[in-house]
């Protein structure tokens, strides 16, 4: 599982303090304790209360490949902030994201290929939120067919299927793990499928159990990476687990630790 | 159409182990062997890199064997009489490059030697020989865990491979392998799992994995060969792909496995064909290191090893 830390996020009040008041010091400790904990790559995001979003971007990047190399997930509605944040990149990095609307499309598939970077596709339009597989399907489909036609690589692409918070849509959950099915044969050689997990237990009071429950089954729908906390312990062991069992990993019975010396 | 190779590239690699160690390490070897480093499945050369070959131990004791056939004691002639003659017959007559050290004298049922003797003979067997050596117990757990630090300090700083570590006694001497400078054998029971949870085991107690070479157990030519090779098959796999606990050199201790066949024990020509295919399998499921007996098994899988890495 292709694991990206979500922590660095300006919707949090301490780290947007942290990037209003340029204090380095508090990013890149989260940048490091999430790596520390099993991430793999770090999603940053400036958050909707950021008045210069582009100057902020460049400088979360900055700040956290002073400390890692690991992959940056630059995370905005906004392609420019992306942009500023693709210009300050060192390390390597994924577009978080594109939607399936054509002028998002335009930008945002161009930028990955010219700054060499992966890409997250997530099944919406500017028409909503979908409401059943066969609209993620669709959408994804159309994500996937663009990128076909404009030579980018379907090997780098993420297609998330929103996942949304179960206290609001509890009966598209079946059809959320079911498309993350359906989206891997979309295409051969198949496209990447991604999830920003928290989003399931927004606003339910028991959000952990809920986030590795979900995580599991999402898994066993073959999920390929998600966004997520790894700073909580029961959900990466939960996510161990479910892929040792499914076999991708050999067992033993200090199967965590083995994973985490990997 | 020229027909395209499927090539699979590996994320992941074997660690790299050195055996012996040369004057200016503070050892006393002439020559070093290294294994392992593969970052592709055994002799798929367009894959990745192969640095080094699988390399043959000749296989001698510290007392005569008892239960050798008679036509391979013969092989080694009036030297199999002498431990240390032998092992210098190994090296000077048979150009052996590494030498394994069975310490079974120390068996209480094979003589009961002391630890003490013991360390004196690894003393002076590395008087004697220069190249360097893998080193086992009797097999007898409780002698070996009072009978394998002594010999492991005897032969310290001279980075041998110390064995056999297994699940339930290993700690004894893992801590006479770090304190000594040495690698380890982890010796698990055809059992992926249990070669995995050992290995762990044994970094755990600051022993890195890259000091590590692993004996899966193997069965011999019709004695479970298949067995073996898909273990060794199933943990090479992982550790390409990027399983670092499983990513340490295979060692097979091929000898011992060929010459129990009742087949080898028909013939000597016989015998001599079980071991050499018994080894030329394994190579072909990953062995790094062969441990064997028949000087004319030897020769026969060293010419074999030399074609398949000329290229």
């Amino acid at each position: 599982m292709f694991i990206i830390g979500e922590c660095i996020n300006g919707m949090s009040l301490k780290i947007a303090s942290a990037i209003s008041q340029r204090d380095k010091k508090i990013i890149q400790k989260y940048a490091l304790d999430q790596v520390s904990c099993g991430a793999d790559t770090l999603d940053l995001n400036c958050g909707p209360a950021s008045p210069k979003p582009l100057v902020d971007m460049a400088w979360l990047v900055e700040t956290v490949q002073e400390v890692t190399e690991k992959p940056l997930c630059l995370d905005s509605s906004n392609p420019k902030v992306i942009e500023e944040g693709l210009k300050a990149s060192q390390n390597k990095t994924i577009i978080n994201s594109t939607t399936a609307d054509p002028e998002k499309l335009d930008i945002l598939v161009a930028l990955a290929k010219q700054y060499k970077s992966k890409l997250i596709g997530i099944a919406i339009n500017a028409k909503g939120i979908p409401q059943n597989i066969d609209q993620r399907v669709e959408l994804a489909a159309t994500i996937v067919a663009y990128c076909q036609q404009n030579k980018f690589p379907v090997e780098d692409l993420y297609l998330d299927p929103i996942v949304l918070p179960i206290n609001v849509a509890q009966a598209q959950m079946k059809d959320i793990l079911s498309a993350i099915f359906e989206f891997k044969s979309i295409s051969q050689p198949s496209p990447k499928t991604i999830i920003g997990l928290s989003n399931i237990s927004q606003g339910s009071s028991v959000r952990s159990l809920i986030n590795r429950t979900f995580l599991t089954m999402a898994v066993a729908n073959g999920l390929d990476s998600a966004i997520l906390n790894s700073k909580d312990k029961a959900l990466m062991d939960t996510l161990i687990t479910a892929e040792l069992i499914l076999n991708k990993n050999i067992f033993c019975d200090s199967y965590l630790e083995a994973y985490r010396k990997k | 159409m020229e027909t395209q190779l499927v090539l699979d590239k590996w994320p992941g690699v074997i660690s790299t182990v050195v055996i012996g160690a040369k004057k200016e390490e503070s050892g006393s070897r002439s020559n070093i062997v290294t294994i392992g480093g593969q970052s592709s499945l055994p002799l798929l050369f367009k894959e990745g890199a192969i640095p080094n070959k699988p390399r043959v131990a000749f296989e001698v004791w510290d007392i005569v064997p008892q239960d050798w056939h008679n036509e391979l004691l013969s092989a080694y002639g009036e030297e199999i009489n002498d431990p240390l003659g032998w092992a210098q017959k190994c090296v000077n007559e048979f150009k052996a490059e590494i030498l394994y050290v069975r310490m079974q004298g120390a068996h209480p049922d094979f003589g009961d030697r002391s630890p003490e003797d013991s360390a004196k003979f690894i003393s002076t067997l590395l008087d004697k020989v220069k190249v360097p050596l893998i080193i086992t117990g009797s097999g007898d757990n409780t002698k070996d865990n009072l009978v394998m630090p002594l010999v492991s300090e005897a032969a310290k700083n001279e980075r041998c491979i110390i064995g056999s570590a297994v699940q339930d006694n290993y700690k004894t001497i893992v801590a006479s392998v770090l304190a000594d400078g040495h690698s380890i054998i982890a010796e698990s029971p055809i059992d992926i799992n249990i070669a995995k949870q050992l290995n762990i085991l044994i970094s755990d107690m600051g022993l890195p994995l890259e000091r590590i070479v692993m004996d899966p157990t193997i069965g011999a030519l019709g004695y479970g060969l298949e067995y073996a090779y898909s273990i060794m098959e199933r943990a090479r796999l992982a550790a390409l792909s990027g399983d670092k606990t499983l990513a340490s050199p295979f060692i097979c201790f091929v000898g011992q496995e060929a010459w129990r066949a009742k087949e080898a024990k028909g013939s000597i020509e016989q015998g001599i064909m079980w071991e050499t295919i018994t080894a030329s399998s394994f190579i072909q499921s990953g062995a790094d290191l062969l441990v064997m007996r028949h000087p004319k098994a030897i020769e026969k899988v060293s010419n074999f090893i030399e074609t398949l890495f000329r290229g």
